[in-house]
């Protein structure tokens, strides 16, 4: 593929050798958006059929980049990567990628009977058929690595089915507990860190496939600033800092992480109500959508979605969250 | 000294510029025939430009005065060199004020700031606006834009592309009254045309690949800025020898000045941020360490301010520090909408 694109660049024949000798990937930016956004299937983004996030995304999640979904514990991160599995396998007349799926579950959360409902109610017309519910379901692949070294070796045949074409989505679920388990914080597990995210962007690439990471939250211990050293902070505004720190959530993983993926979708809940945030992307606003899990998947109860400005997009609140658990009893506040 | 001042034939000295030749010392020490292929015409003419142009040389005394380092410029002819190209706009009134009117050619600058500040897309923003022709006070030129973390999205390139022509449509309705002679003939497709977009996946292509920009330049005498997004990512992932890191980080730097010398291009290099423990807490710092902090001539930090997004000049020769708004909106970057719009003074 480097060869056809460095061709068509009209480079002398000696640079073009080099280039292809050194499998650099060049083209223009138009010969890019002909060969992406034009020929591409779906052009290039798998549909989420969440009418507003998907007007955001500018069609879906998007091919050849890590897209992350970050949120406390049960706001719906695997319910999301379900629903997502679930479309990646149907056939591209109802809006799929017509291909295999290949889920890595780690914290052995797959149930493949809710993903039947999901599917059930979805999608009637299709999975009341007993044999096409067989076959949807028989394109999902879940892998649940007992530790870090089994992904890294699962990750290498991975690579090899990639290359057969037929997986047409990667979820991992979730990269936090994968790692955190393992080492101490610090350099090891940056490292360790580093390479996987590499690697697993490179898959991403080079088969263009989306790939969807979930990431869990960790609390922001007290040490932590997020400022820069010309930034002069008053007195005044550490204290408040230091009472908002204990209720303050952070992404996991770190911010090398945080740097390396493309799109990281945050999902949070505030007073109770559910929100899908878009966190940080090449293309869309700041946008936070409500949301409600339901029989079918995740339900947006508005399409448009409400524009936060500032830092505000990446912080991950989690109030009002076991209201929603309680299944709408007296509010504790 | 200045090609404007040689007492060549006009078309001769619009041939010599066109390729990038601003000042005699950097075609003096080139063959007649090196020069004849650069510039097209035949070999007797360069041996004559050439010949000129050392007469003129040995001729102005005052230039030739502590007996002329081979290669050096004085600073006069610097000053008169820098006026020659224009800066590259940020699209943003408060940016390009604190900028001294854009990103300057002939450096290289350092853009930071935390993930979704909007690094990358102040670097679509530049590869966009280097090609404002001239006539609207561009630089009329074309973009390399080298990605090594994937978060080049050729949608939101084509949509900056097309907020950015219906500005310069809406301004060149403004400036002129006769519309026909302004007809912009740009269409997005064009713009994106003369974006040339390199995916590195691994340092040691990054490093190959910037070795070989030089050869690549030569063939694309047009382009005038390279944008780097960002040059961190693969030298974090998984460095065992630090010292090697340091060493492979400072020759890339060196290139890259040489690269933004030698072709008059703007070089801006996008980067990450780290933690840092400083006397006693931890800060926010740009990434890659201490001794790279040294390798560029300007460094601007982009930061959240409450909640506006500004960007800080943290260290440049000519700028002093300063703070700006700006934002990032559908059309790109673009200046804040806030109603207490002031430049701060650090």
């Amino acid at each position: 593929m480097a060869n056809k694109q460095i061709s068509q660049m009209g480079l002398p024949k000696s640079i073009a050798n080099v280039f292809a000798a050194r499998n650099v990937f060049t083209a223009k930016a138009l010969s890019l958006m002909e060969l992406r956004v034009q020929n591409e299937h779906l052009a290039g983004h798998l549909p989420t059929h969440m009418k507003g996030l998907d007007e955001a995304l500018c069609g879906g999640i998007p091919f050849g980049v890590l897209t992350e979904l970050v949120g406390p514990a049960g706001i719906g991160k695997t319910q999301f990567c379900l629903k997502l599995s679930l479309l990646a396998s149907l056939p591209a007349n109802y809006g799929g990628l017509d291909g295999h799926v290949i889920y890595i579950d780690v914290e052995s959360k797959f149930s493949s009977r809710r993903l039947i409902e999901i599917g059930v109610k979805s999608f009637p017309e299709i999975f009341h058929r007993k044999e096409m519910a067989q076959e949807m379901a028989g394109r999902i692949h879940v892998l649940r690595p007992a530790s870090l070294s089994e992904f890294t070796e699962s990750l290498q045949q991975i690579k090899v089915s990639l290359l057969q074409n037929q997986v047409k989505l990667l979820v991992i679920d979730s990269m936090a507990a994968l790692v955190t388990g393992e080492f101490e914080h610090g350099a090891p597990r940056q490292k360790t860190l580093g390479w996987h995210v590499s690697f697993i962007k490179s898959l991403a690439e080079f088969s263009r496939i989306p790939v969807v990471v979930t990431n869990q939250v960790r609390s922001q211990s007290r040490d932590e600033t997020c400022h820069y050293f010309f930034q002069v902070q008053s007195w005044n505004e550490t204290i408040e800092d230091r009472t908002r720190h204990d209720s303050h959530l952070v992404a996991a993983l770190g911010i090398n992480w945080a740097h390396a993926v493309t799109i990281r979708l945050v999902l949070e809940a505030k007073s109770g109500q559910r929100f899908i945030k878009v966190a940080k992307s090449p293309i869309a606003p700041p946008l936070a959508f409500p949301f409600n899990i339901t029989s079918s998947g995740i339900l947006l109860l508005s399409d448009d979605g409400i524009e936060l400005t500032g830092p505000d997009i990446n912080t991950i609140h989690c109030q009002g969250h076991n209201d929603i658990i309680n299944f709408g009893g007296e509010s504790l506040q | 000294m200045e090609v404007g001042r040689l007492p060549i034939s006009a078309s001769q000295r619009s041939k010599l510029i066109a390729a990038g030749y601003t000042t005699l010392s950097s075609f003096s020490s080139l063959s007649p025939s090196h020069l004849a292929r650069d510039l097209k015409i035949s070999d007797n003419e360069a041996a004559e430009i050439m010949r000129v142009a050392s007469h003129s040389h040995r001729l102005d005394g005052s230039a030739g005065g502590c007996g002329t380092v081979n290669g050096a410029q004085t600073a006069w002819d610097m000053l008169h060199e820098e006026e020659m190209f224009p800066r590259i706009t940020t699209s943003c009134e408060d940016l390009d004020n604190i900028l001294g009117g854009g990103i300057n050619c002939k450096e290289v600058t350092e853009i930071g700031g935390v993930p979704g500040i909007g690094k990358t897309q102040l670097g679509i923003q530049l590869a966009i606006n280097v090609q404002i022709p001239v006539d609207y006070g561009g630089l009329g030129g074309k973009a390399i834009y080298i990605d090594t973390e994937g978060s080049f999205m050729v949608e939101r390139a084509l949509q900056i592309a097309e907020a950015c022509i219906e500005d310069m449509s809406e301004c060149g309705g403004l400036l002129r009254k006769d519309s026909q002679a302004c007809q912009l003939k740009m269409h997005p497709n064009n713009i994106l045309e003369n974006i040339f977009y390199f995916r590195v996946c691994s340092y040691t292509e990054q490093i190959a690949l910037i070795n070989y920009l030089d050869k690549f330049i030569s063939e694309h005498k047009d382009v005038k800025i390279v944008i780097v997004d960002s040059v961190t990512f693969h030298f974090r992932q998984d460095f065992d020898d630090m010292a090697l890191r340091t060493r492979l980080l400072s020759g890339m730097a060196l290139k890259l000045m040489k690269l933004a010398k030698d072709f008059s291009l703007a070089v801006v290099l996008l980067n990450q941020v780290t933690t840092k423990y400083i006397d006693g807490s931890f800060q926010l710092t740009l990434a890659l360490g201490d001794s790279w902090s040294h390798s560029c001539t300007n460094r601007v930090i982009l930061y959240w301010n409450g909640n506006e997004r500004y960007a800080y000049i943290d260290k440049s020769p000519s700028l002093r520090s300063a703070s700006a708004p700006y934002s990032v909106t559908s059309k790109g970057i673009r200046n804040s909408a806030s109603n207490c719009k002031r430049i701060k003074m650090m």
